[in-house]
């Protein structure tokens, strides 16, 4: 066991508890935030897997441009209907 | 109760595919994967017309594509018709998008930004604009291409829009820019045909393998891939800055 195979082991550990976070997490802000580090920790691993190319796709499609149109969609909604 | 459940459903279901795969030999072990058996090896030798011979880096000259990368000579070789198909696709896209939220010619009053992030994105804004131009450039020769740079410089874009209310890209250029790289796109693959009979075939001269003019018309190709999908996702994050339009 050389230093590549902990960093993997914690790699997919982080992957399985961020994907679990994302799913439980109530408020919508935090699933973003969790998505995008769920996206940064997955870029790490597809590096440990010998494939940069789509690790620098993950990273800036998936962390950085995804959580944008997420939060602006979220930020752009209104409250519809009747105020009670 | 029901997140037990699902849990342990999910339980079973990892367990049956992981056994699946691992008694079937499905998947080789790690670094075992017997490349000369099968298509991927003549890709990565960059010969599948011919026999296959040694590639060394820097030395050899005149191969079937020329570029160091293996990803790049799939994605803009092989399979380049396919990577038309991908820019077609984000450019449906970014029209959905502006047909939606781009009927406004205001934009959406943005909060001001921080003091941190103003100056840091003053810092990053330059590397990551010229780490998106290398990545674009050097696409045949170091991971990434077209598609990653290009994206890599919209969210350079990105941050400037984010650090600076006033700031507003300038659309009606990027959307030239994003029609013209396209045409040019499809003009390269048209000329292919008249040159050597298919469609984005790679007629130039392919150079020595892991020089930056090597690999023929892949740089150049990725270059316009770049402009492209870059000015796509500039126009994408221009339209979701946008105010919303008054519909009755």
């Amino acid at each position: 066991m050389d230093l590549m195979n902990y960093l993997e082991i914690v790699a997919s550990l982080l992957l399985i508890v961020f994907g679990v976070l994302i799913v439980m997490s109530k408020s919508i802000v935090k699933t973003i935030i969790y998505l995008s580090a769920l996206s940064m920790i997955a870029a790490l691993a597809y590096v440990l897997l010998k494939a940069p190319d789509v690790a620098l796709t993950e990273v800036v499609i998936g962390s950085g441009l995804i959580t944008f149109l997420f939060l602006f969609t979220y930020k752009r909604q209104k409250k519809v209907g009747d105020q009670e | 109760m029901k997140n037990i459940l699902a849990l342990l459903l999910i339980a079973v279901l990892a367990f049956l595919t992981m056994t699946y795969v691992v008694d079937n030999n499905l998947i080789p072990e790690y670094g075992e994967a017997r490349l000369d058996q099968t298509v991927s090896g003549a890709y990565v030798t960059q010969s599948v017309t011919e026999k296959n011979n040694d590639v060394s880096f820097g030395r050899s000259d005149n191969l079937e594509t020329g570029s160091a990368n293996a990803v790049t000579s799939i994605v803009l070789e092989y399979r380049a018709f396919d990577t038309l198909g991908e820019v077609t696709v984000l450019f449906i896209a970014a029209l959905g998008v502006s047909l939606l939220l781009g009927s406004s010619e205001n934009f959406a009053k943005r909060p001001k930004s921080g003091f941190i992030l103003k100056v840091g994105s003053k810092i990053i804004l330059p590397i990551v604009i010229i780490v998106g131009v290398y990545i674009i450039t050097h696409g045949h020769l170091s991971p990434g291409g077209g598609f990653q740079g290009g994206a890599m410089i919209a969210a350079a874009l990105l941050l400037m829009a984010i650090s600076d209310p006033q700031f507003i890209p300038s659309i009606k250029q990027f959307k030239l820019l994003e029609g013209l790289s396209g045409t040019i796109f499809i003009i390269l693959g048209l000329v292919g045909i008249s040159v050597s009979g298919y469609f984005l075939s790679n007629y130039m001269d392919t150079g020595i393998i892991g020089t930056l003019t090597s690999a023929g018309i892949i740089p150049i190709l990725y270059m316009f891939i770049g402009l492209k999908v870059g000015s796509e996702l500039i126009s994408i994050i221009t339209d979701f800055l946008r105010e919303e339009a008054e519909c009755d």
